[in-house]
């Protein structure tokens, strides 16, 4: 469960934030403009890339992909299916 | 009772003096954009009254007056000026929507400069390509932006002066780079305006084409005639609104109706910089009882996804009128507003170009869900025959969206590019580059665009921009852009690629490229999808054939494909 925590923050801070900028496990990502709504797609290609899965294009919502845990909780429901 | 009043008396009775007498502006006088939106309102008795509410990431809140503004203005003009920027130097407005990004667009004006805004979201190269275009001597950021400026600083040799707005003292400032901290800035009180007349260039706004790079489109002072009376007829605007206009000023709409329309009028308006939430949104209308909301349909589209429940969660009756921007607002988003707003979204359709609102649904008059509306008085518009260029009379029937150039906002030519602007008229009228039909009773409907330039969530997208950026990347041998149809931003971006030899598609490819684009250019400009083919479609004289690979994405006839290269 960790590892997938972190590799989602690690791939978030490497593409989507300034150099110096940091974000913890609950940190808003869309709220706060770390990540817009262009730029989930590419997000989302990354979750379904890593971890085999397919998300649905209904359930790839702005406020599921608004932290980390928040990610790695939609990627639990479909790594486990 | 409307600002507008009834169609038919607005247009017996019109005139753009209309505006210039309430504006008591009189030909060859001293026009000045930022001192009307400013100083002219303190003036007019209303220096306390709110004019900007900000609500930033963190719960970060900022309320400035007229006269707050007037200051903040008067400091950031004192401060270009003593660095010797002069009147028609390109300033470049590079920050997200802060505070200090619409106060110095009023700064700037002031003295007489050109503003140049820019989509914060904006990756070094396509910041490279306007500034270089626009031969810029300094840019206005912040310290989230500045390793961007850093890449491209040694490239832009006129580009004098960087100047960061929240400099923080840990990070060590290189050569260039001046830190400015309005906050800590003694206030001044009184500054010279530049005597900047009706035909003073004010901003250059980049869009883009089909062909070549980005094009600076420079318009003038005297678009406030314009901007002004659209804002008040079309928008409604009245003097106890609370006014939300959702772009952002690195686009025209968040400058001619987020900063000039509003303000001219002397109506307080609020911002929020915070990425997009359905949930947040509505509460931000609840928090500070919005009254008018001009927003963009990729945005109202995006709030029908998120569901009816959570409109329900907040009280948006404050709520008074509705308008969007950027793309045909489809009938099934009216009639969802109407049905949770308890009124319609008016659509209004201008561009870059056109600088004020052309075509719209007025407030007061029927509202037919899925038309653009009607012209804007004053303004000569048609459908023009795309063999011949003359107007078609038959209502129904398709043509190009054409103007009578001369109303006050339309641009005054393309940055160091007269021929390309001399290229958008054909018998006296400027093509808007859109089609659409006219009904019977004046109301247009918007068909699509007559070029390939990709609308994504109402910002025009160039496929050249996309294919030579895309032609950088390692593993990319050749690429043809084109719109796919989305639900939500209306198109989005598809790419269509071969390898070079060595490379080998893939899933984690494909993201690579995605990003590629994505931080050199935008994220609007990256393609959400990227489909790898052996050979792309090309004529026989080896041109890509971008066309076939549209038609094939939007389910339509291919059409001519005689000149097709065969296998």
């Amino acid at each position: 469960m960790e590892d997938i925590k972190e590799m989602v923050r690690k791939y978030v801070i490497s593409e989507y934030l300034d150099e110096g900028e940091n974000i913890t496990y609950d940190s808003p990502l869309i709220s706060s403009g770390y990540v817009d709504s262009f730029s989930m797609v590419s997000l989302l290609v990354f979750l379904e890339n890593k971890f085999k899965i397919k998300i649905p294009p209904s359930k790839a919502t702005p406020e599921a992909f608004d932290s980390v845990n928040k990610i790695v909780e939609l990627v639990n429901q479909y790594i486990n299916k | 009772m409307s600002n507008f009043g009834l169609y038919e008396e607005r247009i017996r009775d019109f005139d753009w003096s209309i505006a210039e007498k309430e504006l008591e502006y009189k030909d060859g006088n001293i026009l000045n954009i930022g001192w009307y939106c400013s100083d002219r309102i303190c003036l007019k008795g209303k220096a306390d009254k709110p004019a900007l509410i900000y609500e930033g990431f963190g719960n970060v809140k900022k309320q400035y007056t007229f006269n707050d503004i007037r200051i903040a203005g008067n400091v950031i003009g004192n401060f270009l000026r003593n660095l010797g920027i002069r009147n028609e130097d390109r300033v470049c407005l590079f920050m997200d929507r802060i505070p200090e990004l619409y106060l110095s667009f009023l700064g700037t004006l002031k003295i007489g400069a050109i503003v140049q805004p820019l989509f914060s979201a904006f990756g070094e190269e396509s910041l490279f390509i306007r500034l270089e275009n626009a031969q810029t001597r300094a840019i206005i950021t912040q310290s989230k932006h500045l390793s961007k400026v850093r890449k491209i600083r040694d490239r832009l040799p006129g580009l004098e002066f960087i100047i960061i707005v929240d400099h923080n003292i840990t990070k060590k400032l290189e050569s260039r780079e001046i830190p400015f901290s309005l906050d800590e800035s003694a206030p001044v009180e009184n500054l010279d305006i530049y005597p900047t007349t009706a035909e003073s260039p004010s901003l250059l706004h980049y869009t883009s084409g089909t062909t070549g790079q980005p094009k600076g489109v420079k318009h003038v002072h005297y678009s406030l005639i314009a901007q002004y009376l659209t804002a008040k007829w079309v928008l409604d605007l009245q003097e106890n609104d609370i006014y939300w206009c959702t772009a952002d000023p690195g686009w025209v709409t968040g400058t001619s109706y987020g900063i000039i329309g509003p303000w001219s009028l002397g109506i307080t308006q609020c911002i929020l910089d915070a990425g997009f939430s359905a949930k947040a949104w509505y509460k931000f209308i609840d928090d500070y009882k919005i009254t008018v909301w001009y927003s963009a349909p990729t945005a109202i589209r995006s709030l029908m996804k998120a569901g009816d429940d959570i409109v329900r969660e907040f009280d948006l009756s404050s709520l008074r009128h509705l308008a969007s921007v950027g793309e045909p607002l489809n009938s099934e988003a009216v009639i969802w507003s109407i049905k949770m707003f308890g009124k319609p979204f008016h659509d209004t359709f201008w561009q870059t170009e056109t600088g004020c609102i052309m075509i719209t649904n007025f407030p007061g008059m029927k509202v037919k869900p899925g038309s653009m509306g009607r012209l804007f008085p004053g303004i000569t518009g048609a459908v023009l025959d795309p063999e011949n260029y003359e107007p078609i009379t038959e209502p129904g029937k398709i043509g190009l969206i054409a103007f009578r150039p001369g109303w006050p906002a339309m641009m005054r030519t393309y940055w160091n590019n007269e021929e390309k602007y001399r290229e958008k008229f054909k018998n006296g009228w400027y093509l808007s580059g859109d089609r659409s039909s006219i009904d019977n009773e004046g109301y247009y409907w918007f068909v699509g665009r007559d070029d390939d330039v990709i609308n994504t969530g109402g910002h025009l997208v160039s496929p050249f921009e996309v294919e030579s950026a895309l032609l950088e990347h390692p593993a990319v041998g050749e690429s043809a852009v084109v719109a796919k149809p989305d639900e939500i931003n209306m198109e989005v971006v598809k790419a269509f690629i071969t390898l070079k030899p060595g490379f080998t598609p893939s899933p984690d490819l494909e993201l690579e490229i995605m990003n590629f684009i994505r931080k050199k250019l935008s994220p609007l400009a990256m393609p959400q999808v990227v489909e790898f083919m052996d050979k792309l479609p090309k004529t026989r004289s080896g041109k890509i054939m971008r066309r076939l690979l549209h038609a094939r994405e939007w389910g339509e006839e291919t059409g001519d494909i005689s000149t097709l290269e065969n296998d």
